[in-house]
């Protein structure tokens, strides 16, 4: 394959056989089917329980289950189509265009992550109807109280507006880095915006965008809190409604199992759209060039961004201050989470760390060794990341308990269980930091000698290190809010913030709730801070 | 990496070091693990209260009794636990009917009025939450005379119900126990068809009643007098049906001893505490539930438990028709 001469930033995509096809090492592969294990634990145990429990549907009619199908799959199309338009238009405005105080606005477009979607519900339904925090204000300036936020809309609005940080997360990095001087070249030659925008812009974003529409559309089957608080059916619901009101737990696993044959239909519809784009850009550490905006491009991109950043986060955390302060009125005590807090950031930190090591073989074996097979250990992390966490984490108390009883209760089997529930959101973003990777630098290190892991560490390792550090920002995240594993597998004791929100919340002790959820946005705002201001290496 | 690894190990230092409930300091009075389906927000003073009076330390893991059921079933032979408490009589008569708990003895037993135990003493009532009506009396003139009129069309398009939460579910067994399936699902399948409001669980369906934004909900008694304390004043009015009507069907969190529990004596020192006079008068306080002991009081404009019609069934069969009214729930399409 040709080496790009010294002033190039793309490489050409004529050596993409050789390099995509090569035979897998041994020692690679091995590594590769370890980090898989996790998430194969729990599709194994539904397909196990499938068989004994004869498959059957726990009294529910195939009619329910296909309006259950239909109602799921246009809450996901719908969440999926805002959340990659919001992401892609926060992270293209905060990277590539002269806005003012854009680090700001880039660290605000993320800070929504944080919010799990039971809090965020929570505070819709505060906001809304009769007695709302909102309804208040719009009342008082003659506006007349709101509905309450019920149904598919609000659903489809939670899911957006907490969510949509995904894509910006993952399409940031890539706008970062992306070859400006072809852009450039384009519109030298004449090309509209829009036009190099098509064909030279977006088809660098493909697969980043991809990625994270994925992750979207999957978090949006396996979703309960939002669903469920804001009245809108799906399967993850009915789900919870089987193992809530039963003692037999198979009906539940039952219907996770067809949940996952959902989210494979569309994980290869994904792949289908995806293709087999590979793209290498050398990233030289030159800064991009900031577009300028015109007056008033400028007071709409403000606008955008301003409104989007109150529903996502200034309407949540004024409502959770309002219960504060209610309750405080009230002389109700709000407790110290001190602990919590450390406990939820350990967790975070080891779960981020073992899904980066998990991602990082299972990306090589992706992207530089593509087979049959190694699509399948993609579908398969894929396809756990759809199921509800309840059912991943009975699916680890069961395997701990019967198999690995020195792991059960221990951080272990939890950690272990966070991998399997979030390996794609770190697979995503490896595999869209080694697509960005030159393989001839890999090629000419080797050619000079150096061992297949000392190039890894000298070179490959460092230019992936900007796409890892926000796969690992997002697995933390992610793991920070997560509750129903936690609460099945956790230490006893262990209590994180999470557990502490729920607690409070189930018990309709909203001050003490908010208290919490307060402090794991502020507490969950300070790592996003750091990863969003930082500037490529 | 170099900077990450150190600050995983102080994250974990000190993370071991606010281990809280999980690792005190070992006192001399021994130590007990609690399966607590009641939430930490309710119990954790309690808790604190008995580890300085008997000199045991408690380990407790809180989740939903449903989860800790489940769990327990799984864990089997093998569990470290030594006392269940559960929200909900159903998952406590799973357990009991699993086999794992040993029944308990007659001075703890006899603390509580049969009624609200298990017949066969492998659990014991702790406390009582009530299923009541809360209406609005500015929406509702007046309350349904009993359930069956809640499938009228008066209430069309006007009452909260929460179908997927445990309450809900616990009431709909009950029913079932009392009236049979067939009258069940015919209730069931006149509210589906009455147009209600769902929601996920009781708490917002006080908060949407007060409020105005519906007239009225199937709930526990206990979260109208929650949101009082929170918000100062409500408007909103609870009301218990008539006598023998499933719609008042008394719940209990009961507590029992696993019979591989390792820790006997702490684990019924531990159950004898919670029916104590002292710890009755807790309850009602601060979480405002009915205490089981006689002469324990009643919760503030609440029915008395006396007075509250009682269904003549065992508690503990409640876990045999549980997953036929989830069953039926589903078949009424209020899922």
């Amino acid at each position: 394959m040709a080496v790009a001469p010294a002033g190039g930033r793309l490489a050409p995509p004529s050596g993409r056989m050789a390099v995509g096809h090569r035979k897998t090492p041994r020692s690679l592969a091995f590594l590769g089917l370890l980090a898989i294990v996790p998430s194969v634990v729990p599709i194994a145990l539904l397909v196990v329980v499938g068989v004994e429990s004869g498959a059957t549907t726990a009294g529910i009619p195939i009619r329910r289950l296909l309006e259950l199908a239909i109602s799921t799959g246009a809450l996901t199309l719908a969440t999926t189509i805002a959340a990659t338009a919001i992401g892609t238009t926060t992270a293209w405005l905060t990277t590539r265009t002269a806005l003012p105080a854009r680090k700001m606005w880039a660290t605000l477009s993320t800070i929504p992550l944080v919010i799990p979607s039971y809090v965020g519900a929570l505070t819709l339904l505060g906001a809304s109807g009769n007695g709302g925090a909102l309804s208040r204000i719009t009342d008082a300036i003659g506006l007349g109280t709101l509905p309450s936020f019920r149904g598919f809309w609000a659903a489809w609005a939670a899911l957006t507006l907490w969510n949509y940080p995904f894509v910006h997360l993952l399409v940031a990095p890539v706008l970062r880095r992306s070859a400006v001087v072809l852009e450039e070249a384009a519109r030298g030659l004449g090309a509209s915006r829009g036009r190099m925008f098509a064909t030279i812009v977006l088809p660098q974003l493909r697969p980043a965008l991809s990625a994270a529409a994925l992750l979207i559309a999957l978090y949006t089957l396996s979703d309960f809190g939002a669903v469920s608080l804001l009245g809108y059916e799906t399967f993850t619901k009915a789900i919870y409604a089987q193992f809530r009101g039963r003692i037999d737990v198979s009906p539940a696993l039952f219907l996770s199992a067809v949940l996952v044959v959902l989210a494979l239909v569309i994980i290869v519809a994904e792949r289908r759209i995806r293709g087999r784009a590979i793209l290498h850009s050398r990233h030289t550490g030159e800064p991009t060039r900031p577009i300028p905006l015109s007056r008033r491009a400028k007071v709409l991109a403000l606008g955008f961004l301003t409104l989007v950043t109150l529903a996502a986060l200034g309407l949540p955390a004024s409502v959770l201050g309002y219960w504060v302060w209610r309750g405080a009125s009230q002389g109700i005590p709000i407790a110290g989470v001190g602990a919590e807090t450390v406990r939820a950031g350990l967790a975070g930190f080891l779960a981020a760390g073992a899904t980066i090591a998990a991602a990082l073989p299972l990306a090589f074996i992706t992207i530089r060794h593509r087979s049959r097979w190694s699509g399948w250990l993609e579908n398969i992390a894929w396809s756990t990341y759809s199921l509800p966490h309840l059912a991943v984490g009975l699916a680890f108390l069961v395997v701990a308990i019967r198999f690995v009883p020195v792991t059960y209760q221990t951080l272990v089997i939890l950690v272990a269980a966070y991998v399997a529930m979030f390996l794609p959101q770190g697979l995503g973003a490896a595999q869209t930091a080694l697509r960005h990777v030159q393989p001839a630098l890999e090629e000419a290190s080797r050619g000079l000698g150096v061992s297949p892991i000392a190039t890894f560490r000298k070179i490959t390792f460092p230019l992936m290190s900007p796409g890892l550090a926000a796969g690992a920002a997002i697995v933390f995240l992610s793991v920070m809010k997560e509750l129903p594993a936690t609460l099945l597998l956790r230490p006893t004791g262990f209590e994180t913030l999470a557990v502490r929100i729920w607690s409070a919340a189930s018990e309709s002790l909203y001050a003490r709730a908010s208290a919490a959820a307060l402090v794991l946005l502020a507490v969950s705002s300070v790592p996003l801070y750091v990863l969003v201001t930082r500037e490529p290496q | 990496m170099k900077k990450v690894i150190p600050l995983i190990l102080a994250l974990a230092v000190a993370a071991t070091a606010c281990g809280g409930s999980g690792a005190p300091e070992d006192l001399s009075g021994g130590s007990l693990v609690l399966y607590s389906g009641r939430s930490e927000e309710l119990v954790a003073p309690l808790i604190e209260r008995f580890e300085t009076e008997t000199g045991i330390s408690v380990e407790v893991r809180y989740a939903g009794s449903g989860e800790l059921a489940t769990t327990l079933l799984q864990e089997g032979e093998g569990s470290p636990a030594d006392v269940f408490w559960s929200q909900d009589p159903a998952f406590a008569g799973a357990v009991a009917l699993a086999g794992m708990f040993e029944p308990l003895p007659d001075e703890i037993l006899d603390r509580v009025p049969d009624r609200f135990s298990d017949s066969q003493g492998r659990w014991v009532g702790v406390t009582a939450r009530a299923r009541v009506f809360v209406y609005n009396p500015e929406a509702a003139p007046a309350p349904p005379t009993d359930i069956w009129a809640l499938t009228d069309p008066e209430w069309s398009g006007k009452i909260g119900v929460a179908p997927t939460n445990g309450s809900f579910v616990a009431f709909v067994s009950g029913m079932v126990l009392a009236e049979g399936e067939d009258r069940t699902l015919q209730w069931l399948q006149g509210i589906a068809a009455n147009d209600p409001v769902i929601y996920d669980g009781n708490s917002p369906i006080v908060a949407a009643t007060d409020a105005g934004d519906i007239a009225g909900g199937l709930v526990n008694h206990y979260y109208l007098l929650r949101l009082a304390n929170e918000q100062g004043s409500v408007t909103a009015v609870n009301y218990s049906f008539p006598s023998g009507d499933p719609g008042s069907l008394v719940m209990v969190s009961g507590a029992g001893m696993l019979s591989t529990a390792t820790n006997r004596d702490e684990a019924r020192r531990f159950i004898d505490f919670l029916v104590s006079d002292e710890i009755q008068a807790f309850f009602l306080s601060e979480i405002f539930e009915y205490p089981l002991v006689e002469g324990a009081g009643t919760p503030e404009g609440q029915t008395p438990l006396a007075e509250l019609p009682s269904l003549d069934i065992d508690l503990s069969d409640l876990a045999t028709t549980v997953d036929r009214a989830t069953e039926l729930i589903a078949e009424a399409g209020l899922t």
